[in-house]
């Protein structure tokens, strides 16, 4: 009987972007001359099962590759092989090659065969670079295999100077493990310092054993279980000596790892010493990177056509139902044989109801809900790639990866993020050089967080760079013609320009960012979202781009308003307050329209039924109706309408997939009472109105 | 039970009911071991470590804590405070009179 695998590659390609995303992440976050066993072991169980997986498919290619960056790993992985930068580079280009051959098996397209050849050649060449040790590992994981020929352990243990500050004591753990064999030990004193820089609290020896026994790994590793995060330790199988015809090569071999092993480990250890700062940084980088190892958040691009949801939110939905399920029936009852004095009765029922109605609606939103995390896992290579392309140093800094939005605005967010990044990376970061001239750390910090504030999502993207120049922004605001002569901005509104299409000031364009293409289809795509940006910046420390997000597309927190005899609906986001106007409020200035002023601030005024161009209208004159003030595009407008009806949370009924693009409207909805409702879409009225009616745009009051 | 078994194995054994009786007597009486529960009134274990390493007298003593395996990250805490190390629970009389030898020499 043969069996149709074709219905389980879906899922192997699935999971294997899941695991290229691992293995990537994992890489980033390994530091050359280190070896961190966990780390390494994730990446290659990763790289293991795309291997299982594409020799069981067919998938001959990607399996011969994939077997070529497991025996690396492998080899780094028993400290047969030093953690190299140069390694990790090959080992991430070959997960790209890698992922373009699974992209390409999945569509069943044809394959780039030059590229893949070639990065099989370097990765060949990576493995062949230390060809005896090659040989020795082979024969050593042979042997390893057989398990009988181990017949003990080498054991380099060097501890970090505040070992003894834990109440450790190094002697004890050679005890401990001359307790399970023959031990030969041999110390090393090359770290003591000399008398005046001696610190007698801090350790300075490390240890050379070889261990005579026969005992599993784990019995070793049991041992230093303590103080792993205290020491640097390699643990390397003993080859049996009787085996001296076989082993001779291998002897040889063994010691030039060793050495080699030992000169990294000593090489970091001076490192360590000299700047304990930078090792702080480094193990929050470490961190950094575990974190995002985590296999549910790291899965890549396949998340388009299906999407995982959490068992907990499927749990959730199925208890909503079963509630809403036992209201229904207690209210069939009452209504089976109803009498008036059930009255009450029957209100508690319609409540509960309600309640949970209103509960199962947030638990089905909740299974639209993604961490953002799916968009923040691709940053950590894009920095790590576009700051070897640039020259720069940077240290990435995620927080809030775990936050959720909707999987439409987590798609959708993707591409302005990158493009922030990109600008922060290439233009808000300097060079070393020029950091170092400043004063700064030579090493910029990007950082990208996301966060609640209120009802929405708040995602900011910060470097501690060089800041928006100001000065130079209106100079080329000028040279355009985006801004006049005349006019006068502050600081905050020549920022702001940077979003005005065709504006770019980056002295030489890079073919990174600087095209001037990019920060108004950057704003542009977050106003489509629901969204809004603002700049923060000062000179000399650091811009901060802060995305205010909507939780959810498709329902919103909206004002119910009537305007003759239509009723709108605007997203209470937008608006910051509703005001009943007094004659003196209302200004006539020449030029800008009406306006009126609000605590020192002079706002223009929109007419809705100007602008929409709605009969049977009540309010003829500004007092006789209300002001909605709102907020659209940084800046903030009064919008006259009839009357306030109440607020409700509606769903949004897309108007673009049911009749077409209404400007001014984002959507709409369907009220309680049946009819219909449109959504307003602020940032749109506003220009709706600039183009109608001629409200002024650019011009703010002072 | 810990206070039984290795007053059986022969070590003199003083018990606190919580983190700060504890330190109180680490700071009247000098003591060649600490072994703390996590989770106790008044102070917690890790406080109590914290606290302990920070007197001059026990930089360098052995000051083990009570967890349970699954609690890695009380692990690390305890770690970050200057723990020397663990004990696992549930254990056996065994280990922990193994352990205590080990680590007392």
């Amino acid at each position: 009987m043969t069996i149709d695998l074709s219905q389980f590659h879906q899922v192997f390609f699935e999971e294997s972007f899941e695991g290229l995303g691992l293995m990537e992440s994992g890489l980033l976050a390994m530091d050359p001359g280190t070896v961190d066993a966990e780390e390494i072991n994730a990446i290659f169980r990763a790289a293991h099962s795309i291997k299982g997986g594409s020799g069981t498919f067919g998938f001959d290619r990607v399996a011969s590759f994939t077997h070529l960056m497991e025996t690396l790993l492998d080899e780094m992985r028993d400290g047969r092989r030093p953690v190299t930068a140069e390694a990790l580079e090959v080992l991430l280009q070959s997960v790209d090659i890698l992922g373009e051959m699974l992209r390409a098996a999945q569509d069943g397209q044809a394959l780039d065969e030059e590229r893949v050849a070639k990065q099989q050649q370097a990765l060949e060449t990576a493995l062949q670079a230390n060809p005896q040790k090659q040989d020795a590992s082979d024969a050593a994981s042979a042997l390893t295999a057989d398990g009988a020929d181990i017949n003990g352990w080498h054991i380099v243990f060097r501890p970090l100077p505040n070992l003894m500050r834990t109440g450790n004591d190094p002697l004890r753990i050679i005890r401990e493990l001359a307790a399970l064999g023959e031990l030969e030990v041999r110390g090393d004193a090359s770290l003591l310092p000399g008398f005046d820089q001696f610190d007698p609290e801090e350790c300075y020896l490390s240890w050379d054993m070889r261990l005579h026994a026969d005992v599993e790994r784990g019995q070793i590793t049991e041992i230093f279980d303590w103080v792993e995060d205290e020491c640097d330790l390699a643990i390397m199988p003993l080859v049996a000596s009787e085996h001296e015809v076989v082993a001779v090569p291998e002897t040889v071999a063994e010691v030039s790892v060793d050495e080699g092993a030992l000169s990294s480990l000593a090489q970091e250890q001076e490192e360590r010493r000299s700047a304990s700062d930078d090792r702080r940084q480094e193990e929050r980088r470490k961190t950094a990177g575990r974190r995002s190892n985590d296999p549910a958040r790291s899965a890549t691009a396949a998340v388009s056509s299906s999407i995982r949801v959490g068992i907990d939110k499927i749990d959730n939905l199925i208890n909503m139902v079963g509630e809403l399920v036992i209201t229904q029936s207690m209210l069939s009852m009452l209504g089976e044989n109803f009498h008036p004095g059930q009255l009450d009765k029957l209100k508690d029922g319609l409540e509960q109801m309600a309640r949970h109605t209103r509960e199962l609606q947030e638990s089905v939103m909740q299974v639209r809900m993604l961490p953002i995390s799916f968009t923040f896992s691709r940053f950590p290579r894009l920095v790590h790639d576009l700051g070897r392309q640039l020259g720069k140093k940077i240290d990435l800094k995620l927080t809030g990866e775990s936050t959720e939005l909707d999987k439409t605005v987590i798609e959708k967010i993707g591409d302005p993020l990158v493009h922030l990044v990109r600008n922060s990376l290439d233009h808000g970061i300097e060079t070393p050089q020029e950091r170092l001239a400043a004063g700064k750390l030579e090493t910029g910090t990007i950082e990208l967080k996301a966060f609640h504030q209120g009802g929405s999502i708040v995602i900011e993207i910060r470097d501690d760079g060089r800041g928006l120049d100001a000065e130079r922004l209106h100079r080329k605001a000028l040279e355009r013609g985006i801004v006049g002569v005349d006019e006068k901005l502050s600081t905050q509104q020549i920022y702001e320009l940077i979003f005005q299409p065709g504006f770019s000031t980056a002295e030489q364009v890079s073919d990174v960012s600087g095209r001037g293409v990019g920060m108004d289809v950057v704003r542009r795509n977050i106003l489509e979202l629901g969204g809004s940006i603002e700049i923060d910046s000062e000179p000399g420390r650091g811009t901060g781009m802060l995305i205010r997000l909507p939780l959810t597309l498709a329902i919103l927190d909206g004002q119910t308003i009537a305007v003759g005899g239509e009723v709108y609906i605007i997203p209470l986001i937008s608006i910051i307050e509703s005001i009943q106007v007094s004659p003196e409020m209302v200004n006539l200035v020449a030029g800008r329209g009406e306006t009126f002023k609000l605590r020192d601030e002079y706002l223009p005024i929109i007419r809705m039924h100007e602008v929409f161009g709605i009969e049977g209208y009540r309010a003829h004159d500004l007092t006789d109706g209300l002001l909605v003030v709102v907020e659209g595009e940084g800046r903030r407008y009064g919008v006259l309408v009839d009357e306030l009806i109440g607020q409700q949370q509606v769903v949004i009924k897309s108007l673009e997939a049911n009749y077409e693009k209404v400007d001014g409207v984002s959507g709409a909805t369907i009220l309680g009472d049946g009819s219909v409702a449109l959504i307003l879409d602020i940032p749109g009225l506003i220009r709706l109105a600039a183009r109608d009616v001629g409200l002024q745009l650019i011009k703010k009051t002072a | 039970m810990v206070a039984f078994t290795l007053k059986g194995a022969g070590y003199q054994v003083i018990e606190a009911s919580d983190g700060v009786e504890a330190l109180n007597i680490a700071k009247g009486q000098g003591v060649n071991l600490v072994i703390t529960d996590v989770n106790m009134p008044k102070m917690d274990g890790i406080a109590l470590i914290r606290e302990l390493r920070a007197l001059p007298a026990y930089k360098f003593t052995p000051l083990l804590m009570l967890t349970t395996e699954s609690s890695a990250e009380k692990k690390q805490q305890g770690k970050a405070a200057g723990a020397t190390g663990w004990i696992v629970k549930p254990f056996n009389p065994e280990q922990l009179v193994n352990t205590v030898k080990k680590v007392l020499g």
